[in-house]
C-alpha cells in the first residue's frame, strides 16, 4: 500500500508540473486556435531567468523566503515579456494569415530561443539551488512525499484557484472568455481583442514560469533543452483534457502524470512513454475532442 | 627502457637479419616506416595530436640509439579528421607510401572506416584509443590491437567493484536505452547472473531527458536493492542521485565512465558524494607513465593531452615486435604481441586472441568532497 501511495504522490507531483504548463498551451489556443509550440522554451526561460537571480541573491545572502520570492517574480515578469514580445513580433502578423503559418512561426520561435539560450548562457547542466528547503515537520514522511513535492502540490493548487477566479468573476476573465468564443463578436461589443490576446500569452507564461522555478529547484538541474520535452508533455496533456478547455488540461495533465507513474511502478520505465501515448491515442479515438474538449466543428 | 639493444640479442637479430634476409614488399627500404594516423586538426585534434608527439618521443629515442636492428624509424604522419570517410583516403596513402606499422586511428568510427584497407594489406594496427566493441571482439579485425579497454570490459569491472569489493549481493541495473548505456547494463546483468554471487533484483531502461525520476526511485527502493548499477551518462544519473537522496535512499550507486565527469559533481553537489563511477585505468603510480610524461614536457613545454599514456605504450608494443620478430609480417607481429609481456606507460602488457591489451581496464572511483578519488 505504501508503494501505491508512493507512485500516486510522484505521479501527483509530475501531473501538477505538467498542468502548470498545459495551461498555457490551452488558454493561447481557446483564444487564437494556434499551438504556441514556444510555450516550452518560455518554461525554460523562466526557470533560467530564476536560477540567475537566485544564484545572484543567495551570493548576496538573501534569506531563502526571500530569495524564493524575488526569483519567483522576476521569473514571471521575465517570462511573461518574453511571452508578451514573441506573440507581438510573430503571431500578431500573421492573425489573419492561414493557420499553418502562425503554427510554422511558433515552431521557429521555439528553435531561435532554444539557440538563443544555448549561445547567451551554456550548452551544460546547471546546478539549480535547492530554493524548497527540506521541512523538519515532513522528515517522518519524506521517504513518501518529499518536501518539494508537497510545495508543488500546494502551489500549483493554489495557481489553480487563482486563475479559474480570474477567468469565471474578473472583467479581463469575462473578455477572454468572450474573446474564446467568438472574437469578432467581442470586438463589436468593445473589447479590444488585442489585449485580450496579450494578457492571455502573459498569464499563460507566467504560469509557466512558476513550473519551471518548481521543478528545476525539485530535480536540481537545468539547461537550455528542458522546455522541448515538458512542452511535448504538457502538449500532450492539454490534448488529453480537450484543448481549449481549462478544466481539460488540469485533468487531462493529472492523467497522463498518473499514468506515467504507475506504468513505471507496476509495468516497467522502458514503457513510460508508450503507456502514456497509448493512452493519448485511445482517448482521441472515443472521444476525438478530448476529455473536456467541446465538439467544434473545425479548428486545426 | 626494454627497447634498448643488449649486446646478445643484436647479435642474434643480426644473425636472424643475414640468415632471412628475404625483404618483404613493404620492408624493402632500409627505414622501418611507421605511420601516426588521427585527427591532427579540426575540433577532435586534440584527441590526435598526442599520438604525434608519444610516437615521437619514443622513436627519436631509439633513431639515437641506431634504430631497430640497424634500421632507422621513419614518420608518416597522416590526418583524417576523425572522419570514416577522410579516414579510408588516409589509410590508402600510408599504404602506397609503404608504411609498415600503423598508430592509430584515433575514433571508433574512423579507425572501422579504415581497418579494411589495411587488413588487404596486411599491416598492424595499433590504437590507443578507439574503445568500440566491434573492432576486435567482432574478429573482423584480425589486424587491430589497442592499448585501451573496450566498452564491453566495463560492465565487468563494474560488477566485480559491487560485488567483491563492496560486498553488496542485491542489484539493480538501470539504463538508458542508449547505445552507450544499454549494452552496458546487459553486459552487466549477463556478468552477475553468470557469477552467480549476487542476484539481478530489477533490471529497467528510463527514459533520457524524463522531467523526473520518482517513481522509478521508488521502484528501485521497493526492489531491495543495495546497489544501483547505472549505464548512461551524467545528466541522467545526477537526477536520479539526487531524488534517491530526497527520498532517503541509502543505497549505493555504481556508474560507469559517461558519468565520471565534472559536470555530474557540479550539478548533483552533495547527493554526488559517495557515488562510484568506473573510469580509465589510473596510471599515477606507474614510473615509465611518469617519466614519459615529463619527457614530453621537456620536449613540448606542456601537459601531454588525452590517449598520450596508451598511444606511447602501443609505440613501445609495436617497435618491441618489430626488434624480437626481426620482421614487419603480420603473422610475426602478431606472434610477439600475444606472447610476450612488454613494459610500457600502461603497465606490462600482452595482447589477447582479439588484440585487446590484457591488463589494461578500468579504474573505479568515488566522488569525496567533491574530487573523483581512485579507490584502492
Amino acid at each position: 500500500m505504501d508503494y501505491f501511495i508512493e507512485l500516486f504522490f510522484s505521479g501527483l507531483t509530475r501531473g501538477s508540473i505538467y498542468a502548470l504548463i498545459a495551461l498555457g498551451y490551452t488558454m493561447v489556443y481557446g483564444i487564437i486556435g494556434l499551438i504556441n509550440f514556444a510555450h516550452g522554451e518560455i518554461y525554460m526561460i523562466g526557470a533560467f531567468t530564476a536560477f540567475i537571480v537566485a544564484t545572484v541573491l543567495s551570493i548576496y545572502g538573501f534569506p531563502l523566503l526571500a530569495i524564493v520570492v524575488i526569483a519567483g517574480v522576476a521569473a514571471v515578469v521575465w517570462s511573461s515579456s518574453y511571452a508578451y514580445t514573441i506573440e507581438k513580433i510573430a503571431y500578431k502578423p500573421l492573425r489573419h494569415a492561414p493557420r499553418l503559418s502562425p503554427l510554422i512561426s511558433a515552431i521557429g520561435m521555439s528553435i531561435f530561443l532554444q539557440n538563443y539560450v544555448l549561445l547567451a548562457q551554456t550548452s551544460d547542466f546547471l546546478p539549480f539551488p535547492a530554493l524548497i528547503p527540506e521541512f523538519a515537520f515532513m522528515e517522518p514522511i519524506a521517504h513518501i512525499v518529499g518536501s518539494s513535492d508537497l510545495v508543488i502540490l500546494i502551489t500549483t493548487f493554489i495557481v489553480m484557484i487563482i486563475l479559474t477566479i480570474i477567468i469565471k468573476f474578473s472583467k479581463i476573465g469575462k473578455a477572454m472568455r468572450a474573446t474564446a468564443q467568438d472574437r469578432m463578436m467581442a470586438t463589436l461589443v468593445g473589447i479590444n481583442v488585442n489585449s485580450v490576446i496579450s494578457a492571455t500569452f502573459i498569464v499563460g507564461s507566467a504560469l509557466a514560469a512558476i513550473g519551471g522555478l518548481l521543478i528545476a529547484s525539485h530535480i536540481g538541474q537545468i539547461n537550455f533543452y528542458i522546455g522541448f520535452i515538458a512542452g511535448i508533455k504538457a502538449f500532450t496533456a492539454a490534448v488529453l483534457g480537450g484543448i481549449g478547455s481549462i478544466p481539460g488540461a488540469v485533468l487531462g495533465s493529472l492523467i497522463l502524470g498518473l499514468t506515467e507513474s504507475f506504468a513505471t511502478g507496476y509495468v516497467s520505465s522502458d514503457y513510460e512513454d508508450v503507456f502514456a501515448f497509448s493512452l493519448l491515442v485511445l482517448i482521441l479515438i472515443f472521444k476525438p475532442s478530448g476529455l473536456l474538449g467541446k465538439t467544434t466543428n473545425q479548428k486545426v | 627502457m626494454k627497447l634498448s639493444l643488449s649486446g646478445t640479442l643484436f647479435s642474434v637479430a643480426a644473425c636472424a637479419v643475414i640468415a632471412l634476409s628475404v625483404p618483404s614488399a613493404s620492408s624493402a627500404g632500409d627505414t622501418i616506416k611507421f605511420g601516426v594516423a588521427g585527427p591532427h586538426s579540426g575540433d577532435l585534434a586534440s584527441y590526435g595530436l598526442p599520438s604525434i608527439n608519444a610516437a615521437k618521443l619514443v622513436i627519436d629515442k631509439i633513431n639515437a640509439k641506431g634504430g631497430i636492428n640497424g634500421k632507422k624509424i621513419e614518420m608518416l604522419v597522416e590526418d583524417d579528421v576523425c572522419k570514416p570517410e577522410i579516414a579510408t583516403n588516409t589509410a590508402t596513402k600510408l599504404v602506397s607510401d609503404g608504411v609498415d606499422v600503423v598508430l592509430g586511428h584515433i575514433c571508433s568510427g574512423a579507425t572501422k572506416a579504415a581497418m579494411p584497407i589495411y587488413k588487404d594489406a596486411g599491416i598492424l594496427v595499433m590504437s590507443p584509443s578507439a574503445t568500440s566493441d566491434e573492432l576486435t571482439l567482432s574478429g573482423d579485425y584480425p589486424n587491430f590491437f589497442r592499448t585501451i579497454a573496450p566498452n564491453a570490459a566495463q560492465s565487468p569491472a563494474m560488477v566485480d567493484f559491487a560485488i567483491n569489493k563492496l560486498g553488496f549481493t542485491k542489484i539493480a541495473v538501470i539504463h538508458d536505452k542508449g547505445d552507450y548505456g544499454k549494452p552496458l547494463a546487459e553486459g552487466a546483468k549477463k556478468y552477475i547472473e553468470e557469477g552467480g554471487k549476487a542476484k539481478v533484483v530489477l533490471f529497467e531502461g528510463i527514459t533520457p531527458g524524463a522531467m523526473d525520476y520518482s517513481a522509478i526511485v521508488q521502484k528501485i527502493k521497493k526492489s531491495g536493492a543495495d546497489v544501483v548499477i547505472f549505464g548512461g551518462y551524467h545528466p541522467e544519473a545526477s537526477k536520479i542521485v539526487t531524488i534517491m537522496k530526497k527520498k532517503r535512499l541509502k543505497t549505493a550507486f555504481v556508474s560507469d565512465d559517461g558519468v565520471k565527469d565534472d559536470t555530474f559533481i557540479k550539478v548533483a553537489g552533495k547527493a554526488a558524494e559517495g557515488v562510484y563511477t568506473a573510469g580509465p585505468q589510473d596510471n599515477s603510480t606507474n614510473a615509465m607513465a611518469t617519466d614519459a610524461k615529463k619527457e614530453h614536457k621537456a620536449a613540448f613545454k606542456k601537459d601531454p593531452g588525452a590517449f598520450f599514456e596508451g598511444a606511447y605504450a602501443a609505440t613501445i608494443a609495436m617497435l618491441n615486435a618489430i626488434e624480437k620478430a626481426d620482421s614487419t609480417k603480420l603473422e610475426d607481429l602478431k606472434k610477439v604481441l600475444q606472447t610476450e609481456k612488454v613494459a610500457t606507460p600502461v603497465g606490462d602488457v600482452s595482447f589477447d586472441k582479439n588484440g585487446d591489451a590484457i591488463g589494461v581496464g578500468f579504474s573505479m572511483y568515488v566522488v569525496k568532497d567533491g574530487k573523483y578519488v581512485v579507490v584502492k
